[in-house]
């Protein structure tokens, strides 16, 4: 009796959470790939069952092939943007919580300090974005400064709208959906397991790769999940820094929707949403392997 | 297979800031003992035992092992290995790897370590463990794990950090007894930080009494036990009546104590008091007194002796003893007369 009620008010405890996620994740989700099934025309969607989203997509990359099409470059690009963006994040993320969890001993610095890492959000993604260009233009402060110093003697132009910029502009925006979840695994790891390990004859690397990287895990691959959905999925950051010059799946998305071909968006949606998920079950089971050595 | 050799501390002081945990502490453990650092929190024991592993930089002063000054070596080059109060396993590898983890550090290859690991784990009788996760297993367990680990390196001198300090108390007597015949197969030098006297007194050769950063007295048990130096050894130790008589602290066992009907003659110096409590406690009977001028001691009558006179609560008598059985104690820190609690 008190079992069936202990797990009732489990339940209802649970339950609130549980709407929320099945009428806004779970259901819209259904949607897309049902609507990503439908075939459409010019200017309306026909709900009849089709692959025409998909195929239409794809359309003539078997016949290009090794060549690749387009769309497959775009996928490609995204990939790398958010390889490279995520390399960076977890590296200065990593670097960043090893610091505050570490050598930071007061619980007040390291509160403060964490704030600290905060401040840049009391700012809006945009603006923060677009902090980037007078610094980073032809003639922006960057440039002008190596010129005067007679470092270089033209404008360096790939410093904006470029991938050099989308992904400064990511790594700068995302880095700390890194830190959070690193730092709070990383002060779960009892200090004296750090001071066993220097007992043991470990040199501070081999701690680091023994002991703190494999406790640090469920942080690290919750950090990356953060950045790679976010990196894979975006289209304002690569419109706004790459100068509307570089493609993106979300682009894709977008490009799609703007002309109401809702098919095909949804369609580009699912494909995006299989290779974000191939990614990252592909990162679990990377560093799982790596707690086997 | 392990060689031995002498632990010397000399003169060896830690300050943190402006306050001094260990003040030059002098300290010579033969090979092949087993010492108890001993005394209350805060007396600087564990600061001792950390600054032995090199845990703990030393402010000034020298620790030597067997010939070699390791004061500034790293814990891995001083023969020495810690075993942590709360064992630190690392919760993410198997018992084996746990064991395993100092020769891995030192590049040895995967099967010769597990070869190695699992002597320790057998060593200890955790070999059907060695798959289990630290998680998995038991308070004890995890200690004969720790025990292992420490051990793979073949240390000369064991660092034991409070390490009954979180069993039940009916593992820590087991265990109690499980490393004491492990450091007597060994032979090796086991260094056992506790609060507990009786810990202390049951499992080591020497017994080094700390408090307040300096060493109160140092001996084998029974040398301690009967022949307290100063008065914080005869209440820290327990089992002592102190009594101040003229300008002498007097340490006297509680089972030395004699009571007397206040009709009897009575030679010599004495307390006078009031029995306020009587405790069967098997083996003897612990008789409260409330003594005047505040002085309360706890006297320890064999049973025999108890049913010859039959004293009640309430009941008046004189508290006496043989000279014989009284030890003077140094630098008494207080005026007042009072006494130790039962051991």
């Amino acid at each position: 009796m008190i079992e069936e009620r202990k797990s009732f008010i489990a339940w209802l405890q649970a339950g609130p959470m549980m709407l929320v996620f099945i009428a806004f994740f779970l259901l819209p989700l259904v949607f897309v790939v049902i609507v990503s099934a439908w075939d459409y025309n010019e200017y309306e969607m026909l709900p009849a069952f089709s692959f025409r989203g998909y195929t239409d997509t794809f359309e003539g990359c078997i016949a290009q092939l090794p060549d690749l099409c387009t769309i497959l470059k775009t996928y490609a690009k995204t990939v790398k943007l958010c390889f490279l963006t995520w390399a960076i994040t977890l590296t200065i993320g990593f670097t960043i919580a090893y610091f505050l969890a570490f050598h930071v001993r007061s619980k007040t610095w390291q509160i403060v300090l964490s704030l600290l890492c905060t401040i840049p959000f009391w700012t809006s993604n945009v603006i923060r974005m677009i902090a980037w260009v007078p610094l980073l233009g032809r003639n922006g402060l960057v440039n002008q400064g190596l010129i005067d110093m007679g470092l270089i003697k033209v404008p360096m132009e790939w410093l904006l709208f470029s991938e050099f910029s989308v992904v400064l502009a990511f790594v700068h925006l995302f880095t700390f959906f890194m830190v959070v979840p690193i730092f709070n695994s990383m002060i779960r790891i009892d200090p004296k397991l750090v001071e066993a390990a220097y007992d043991a004859g470990a040199t501070g690397f081999q701690t680091l790769v023994n002991i703190i990287i494999p406790l640090a895990k469920p942080g690290i691959v919750i950090g990356s999940i953060f950045v790679i959905t976010i990196v894979m999925g975006d289209f304002v950051t690569i419109g706004v820094m790459g100068g509307q010059q570089i493609a993106s799946a979300g682009k894709i998305i977008e490009t799609r929707l703007n002309a109401l071909q809702f098919p095909a968006a949804a369609a580009n949606a699912v494909i995006l949403l299989g290779i974000t998920i191939v990614i990252i079950s592909a990162l679990t089971r990377l560093v799982d392997i790596r707690k086997e050595l | 297979m392990i060689s031995k050799a002498t632990l010397e501390l000399v003169n060896v002081t830690k300050q943190f800031g402006t306050t001094t945990a260990v003040d030059g502490i002098d300290l010579k453990i033969p090979a092949g003992s087993y010492c108890c650092l001993l005394g209350p929190s805060g007396c600087g024991k564990t600061s001792t035992l950390r600054m032995i592993a090199g845990h703990e930089a030393v402010t000034s002063g020298d620790i030597l092992v067997g010939a070699a000054n390791v004061t500034d070596l790293p814990p891995a080059g001083r023969n020495t290995a810690m075993m942590f109060q709360s064992y630190a396993l690392f919760p993410h590898l198997s018992v084996l790897d746990n064991v395993a983890f100092a020769l891995k550090m030192r590049g040895v290859e995967k099967a010769e370590r597990h070869a190695e690991a699992r002597k320790l784990l057998s060593l200890v009788d955790m070999q059907a463990y060695e798959q289990r996760l630290p998680a998995q297993l038991s308070g004890g367990q995890q200690q004969r794990v720790a025990l292992a680990r420490a051990l793979i390196t073949k240390p000369q001198i064991l660092l034991l950090d409070e390490p009954l300090s979180a069993l039940d108390p009916f593992l820590r007597l087991r265990m109690r007894a499980e490393l004491k015949r492990l450091q007597r197969e060994l032979g090796i030098t086991f260094i056992h930080v506790t609060h507990g006297q009786d810990e202390a007194m049951a499992l080591a050769d020497i017994v080094v009494l700390m408090n307040a950063g300096k060493i109160e007295q140092q001996g084998s048990p029974r040398e301690i036990f009967n022949h307290p130096k100063t008065e914080f050894v005869a209440k820290f130790i327990g089992g002592h009546a102190v009594i101040r008589v003229g300008d002498e602290t007097l340490a006297i066992r509680n089972d030395r104590l004699i009571l007397n009907a206040p009709s009897a003659g009575v030679t010599g110096s004495f307390v006078a008091g009031t029995i306020t409590e009587i405790e069967y406690q098997g083996t003897f009977i612990r008789v409260a007194i409330a003594g005047e001028g505040g002085t309360d001691l706890a006297a320890e009558l064999s049973e025999f002796d108890f049913d010859q006179k039959g004293y009640a609560v309430g009941d008046r008598v004189l508290v006496t003893w043989n000279s014989a059985n009284a030890h003077v104690l140094g630098n008494p820190s207080f005026a007042t007369v009072s006494t130790a609690g039962a051991a």
